[in-house]
């Protein structure tokens, strides 16, 4: 016998900047919804914002006819995230911002979504599509950091 | 469909009787928020302007893009030997700017009498 069914709340974004806030609000609502802390709430809102913006500038490149479908599974002890766009994927891997460098002028002061999106959620990878299409980054936020 | 981000200058003295530059922003930091944190830094006076203090008390949104514009101000602050400080960030906020590693060089108070007596 199968378990109850995970629920699932499913949004489609235009590739347009500033629509990831759509995201952010729906992602924090279901979060509230599963009881989170609201200090957790802030750093989903933040990782799905980036998530997001990636997958309209970089994966969509701002293309209008193509859209982000973001889904966010509530499970009994989780909430999980994808943001999927019709690019390619991420080559790189998220690196840590250093500020010294980007002060010195020897980084580039933006190009740190990846590394918030690591560092505010307890998983995150990204996944290239087949066919160069539907990549996604999955992000995971657990319930239990509640207790911390 | 970003909000716009507005901004002013106060031009304040400390009790210690320093001039300070306040940037009081509202609304979004976001890659459209140019004009509203760069062009208002780059307005202010450069030889009067020793220290400039940023106000995100109205603020609710920042996102990398906005962060980047922030980093790009403190550039140019240090370029030209000014001291940067910052208040009114939310608790997500601050730790955000905490781990990117801007509170090396922008020293964050959490209201704006904090920061003026710390002046």
């Amino acid at each position: 016998m199968s378990g109850p069914k995970t629920p699932t709340v499913e949004v489609r974004l235009p590739s347009r900047l500033g629509f990831e806030k759509v995201a952010m609000s729906t992602a924090a609502a279901v979060a509230k919804l599963m009881g989170f802390r609201e200090d957790r709430i802030e750093d989903l809102k933040t990782a799905v914002a980036e998530a997001c913006i990636n997958a309209i500038e970089h994966g969509n490149r701002l293309n209008e006819k193509l859209s982000v479908g973001v889904v966010l599974s509530a499970g009994e002890d989780a909430l999980e995230v994808k943001v999927i766009d019709d690019g390619k994927g991420m080559k790189t891997q998220p690196v840590k911002p250093d500020i010294d460098r980007k002060m010195h002028g020897e980084e580039d002061p933006r190009g740190m979504g990846m590394f918030l999106i690591q560092a505010l959620v307890d998983e995150a990878e990204w996944v290239a599509g087949s066919n160069g299409k539907s990549s996604y980054v999955r992000l995971v936020i657990r319930l239990d950091k509640e207790t911390d | 469909m970003q909000s716009e981000t507005k901004s002013r200058v106060d031009q304040l003295t400390t009790p210690a009787g320093h001039a300070v530059a306040v940037l009081r922003f509202e609304g979004d930091i976001a890659s459209t928020s140019k004009d509203a944190v760069l062009g208002t830094y780059q307005s202010l006076p450069k030889p009067a302007t020793k220290l400039v203090l940023l106000d995100f008390t109205k603020v609710d949104y920042i996102n990398s893009s906005g962060i980047a514009l922030v980093i790009q101000l403190l550039i140019e602050a240090s370029n030209a030997s000014q001291k940067v400080y910052a208040f009114g960030l939310s608790a997500h906020f601050t730790k955000v700017f905490t781990m990117v590693g801007i509170t090396k060089y922008a020293e964050l108070f959490p209201n704006e009498q904090a920061a003026l007596a710390a002046l």
